[in-house]
């Protein structure tokens, strides 16, 4: 059994008196998809938030294991730039495109972190930094055809239609080439064919060996996607399992739908 | 066309604009002869002036709605404006800029040496607004403090003249560098900071580096300044006051085009991009794996290294500093001439500077009015056309083939 790709132990992450977060453990596997669903307010983008290291959680630890074997890296207490450059990054939950950049520079954007040349290389235009750009240019579009936006690599990203925007977002983290992508409610919004389209989209991401986390409201597109969902609400995890033993899990309907008052 | 109900609009407007300047446009009161003079016919100008005038607002509104509505129903294509066309287009670019190099070149032939020394000075913030340009139109950070690295640069060539008489040409990398320290220095504490809070810490930054200079007597010599700093030198030559201000005017031509090159460079490049993406939404920008730090600090560093190079050679221009000529206005005048003339964008914060410069200086016959004009603009340009008189435009790629992507 190989080791998972990123081991939660513990996590808490309080806000002055109050616990958003309490004692979550989570694990994703390599080149599996995993599901992290509950009510609005249950305190999964807090989740996110203390992995991406936006938040420092209160307790807990968080490491992530490269799947080529590397050392597990500590992510407590590292910078959302530090952890991106580790080889994880995310979306976000309400869109926060570069709106006045192109749909090309927002992708290129991503691939910041694991370019090198600086003021000198750009003043003087180096061989090595025109090099660097061509290859960022080209990998940055290659990935644009990868999520269909090809077409529109020098619109503006504020241009572009809603279903598109979740897509750039998807593709401006892949251009860090993370081997954990965490996406906070890619199908926000999105019609029926949008998602079905997104489902593809995730899957095809999946295949090229990336692990994804995911946090999703659309319990269609979960239960197709997923290979392990866990459950939270009110910052504690009440279920975890394949989408079958969750979706009958009495814990979890209730909390999803309620008591029934009869019983 | 123009509805009854719009006229309607105006005609309160006037009528309430005539009703506001009542007291001070037609009352006049004589206390020594104790009569009131009734000037009536000011109300009146003032009615017709606000009529008209808030009858053109209307209509350019309309224009732009029906301009809108023509575009949204697919009749008439928005085109590149011309000016986009020429800037981002070679074959119009690269003549355009050669009869504009050559026109600047031979520019002091053609005018008195008072339009030149006046073409100094506007070259001078050309150099500061692309400077400041790095700092707020890319980075996005609202720097209120930018006159503080200008003092820094022209008082290190004084001082360092005064004591170690030091020349102009090895107090010029100093001055910049100096400048360039002071902007990390400045960096550190607001890193934190954005918004209203940076712009009121960079504004108190500014303050404190006058006010130092202004009364740290033995260190600056206080509000008297220091005198005789020497112009730049040309292999030693003597140089008459005329010869010295066509050298500076070339000087500052060579140090234009040397800027111009150096953040054209600079905004298209990995750094460049992290400016922007940093303007647009920080915590993506962090998500995304740029420091957030190092990228703020190099954009602080790398804007007042350009003031710092300009404060030398307006040390060496005017051969007489003191705190006087760094106030808050110089600040302010700078971040004019960047949001005139369009933010982030080369071309539009070189119109800017010449627009806010050269115009004051042709129309001393009205420099009572200077200031209200100045801030007419300013206004006006917020409401119509609040990306300044140049927007900035991305840089745009053409792909080749589907499989492999070449840029152009």
């Amino acid at each position: 059994m190989s080791r998972p790709v990123l081991q939660v132990e513990g996590l808490s992450m309080d806000f002055g008196g109050i616990r958003a977060m309490c004692e979550l453990d989570l694990e994703v596997d390599q080149g599996q998809i995993v599901a992290l669903i509950g009510p609005n307010g249950a305190g999964k983008t807090t989740f996110f938030n203390c992995v991406t290291g936006i938040y420092n959680p209160t307790e807990g630890s968080i490491f992530l294991n490269p799947p080529d074997g590397g050392k597990a890296i500590r992510l407590n207490g590292l910078k959302p730039n530090q952890v991106t450059e580790k080889g994880m990054a995310r979306t976000f939950q309400n869109i926060r495109l570069f709106q006045k950049m192109t749909v090309l520079e927002n992708v290129m954007i991503g691939r910041h972190c694991r370019t090198r040349s600086y003021i000198a290389g750009a003043v003087f235009k180096t061989r090595a930094t025109r090099r660097e750009e061509r290859q960022t240019v080209e990998i940055s579009y290659q990935i644009l055809e990868k999520v269909g936006l090809a077409e529109v690599v020098n619109e503006l990203a504020e241009n572009l239609p809603y279903g598109a925007q979740r897509r750039l977002e998807i593709a401006r983290a892949l251009a860090t080439e993370p081997f954990l992508l965490l996406l906070d409610e890619p199908a926000a919004g999105m019609n029926p064919q949008e998602t079905q389209e997104l489902d593809d989209l995730i899957k095809r991401i999946r295949d090229e060996g990336h692990s994804i986390l995911l946090i999703e409201h659309d319990m269609k597109l979960v239960m197709s996607l997923s290979d392990k969902i866990y459950v939270v609400d009110y910052g504690k995890k009440i279920a975890e399992g394949s989408p079958q033993q969750v979706s009958s899990d009495p814990a979890v309907i209730k909390a999803y739908l309620g008591e029934d008052i009869d019983a | 066309m123009f509805k009854i109900e719009e006229l309607k609009k105006s005609l309160l407007i006037s009528l309430w604009f005539a009703f506001l300047t009542f007291p001070l446009l037609v009352i006049k009161v004589n206390p020594i002869e104790r009569t009131v003079l009734w000037r009536w016919e000011n109300m009146v100008y003032v009615a017709i002036g606000s009529f008209v005038i808030s009858i053109l607002v209307r209509l350019f509104y309309l224009h732009q709605e029906r301009r809108r509505e023509r575009v949204a129903r697919g009749e008439i294509t928005l085109g590149d404006p011309w000016i986009q066309t020429l800037l981002s287009e070679p074959r119009y670019l690269y003549p355009f800029s050669a009869a504009v190099l050559a026109v600047s070149l031979v520019f002091p032939f053609l005018f008195s040496t008072y339009q030149t020394n006046i073409m100094i000075t506007a070259l001078m913030y050309v150099v500061l607004g692309l400077g400041l340009n790095i700092v707020v139109g890319l980075a996005g950070l609202l720097d209120l403090g930018y006159v503080a690295f200008y003092a820094v640069g022209a008082y290190s060539y004084a001082l360092l003249n005064y004591h170690f008489d030091i020349g102009f040409w090895m107090a010029l990398p100093i001055g910049a560098l100096l400048a360039a320290l002071f902007g990390v220095l400045l960096g550190f504490p607001v890193l934190r900071l954005r918004g209203d809070y940076l712009a009121i810490v960079t504004l108190g930054f500014g303050e404190i580096i006058r006010l130092i200079l202004e009364n740290w007597n033995e260190f600056s010599q206080g509000p008297s300044g220091i005198s005789n700093i020497p112009r730049p030198g040309l292999f030693g030559m003597e140089l008459s006051l005329d010869q010295a201000i066509l050298y500076l005017y070339y000087l500052m031509i060579a140090a234009v085009a040397f800027t111009i090159f150096v953040v054209n460079r600079l905004q298209d490049s990995r750094i460049g991009r992290a400016w922007v993406a940093l303007r647009e939404d920080e915590i993506a920008c962090q998500a995304m794996g740029i420091d957030k730090r190092k990228t703020k600090l190099t954009a602080f560093a790398l804007g007042a290294t350009w003031a710092g190079i300009v404060g030398v050679i307006f040390a060496a221009k005017t051969t007489f500093i003191n705190p006087a000529s760094f106030t808050f206005l110089e600040s302010a005048i700078i971040l004019c001439i960047v949001v005139l003339g369009g933010m982030g964008s080369i071309f539009g914060v070189i119109v800017g500077a010449l627009i806010l410069i050269l115009l004051p200086e042709h129309l001393r016959a009205l420099s009572d009015y200077r200031m209200l004009a100045f801030g007419a603009v300013l206004v006006t340009m917020m409401i119509f056309r609040p990306q300044g008189v140049v927007a900035n435009i991305r840089r745009s790629y053409r792909f080749e083939s589907k499989v492999d992507g070449e840029a152009r």
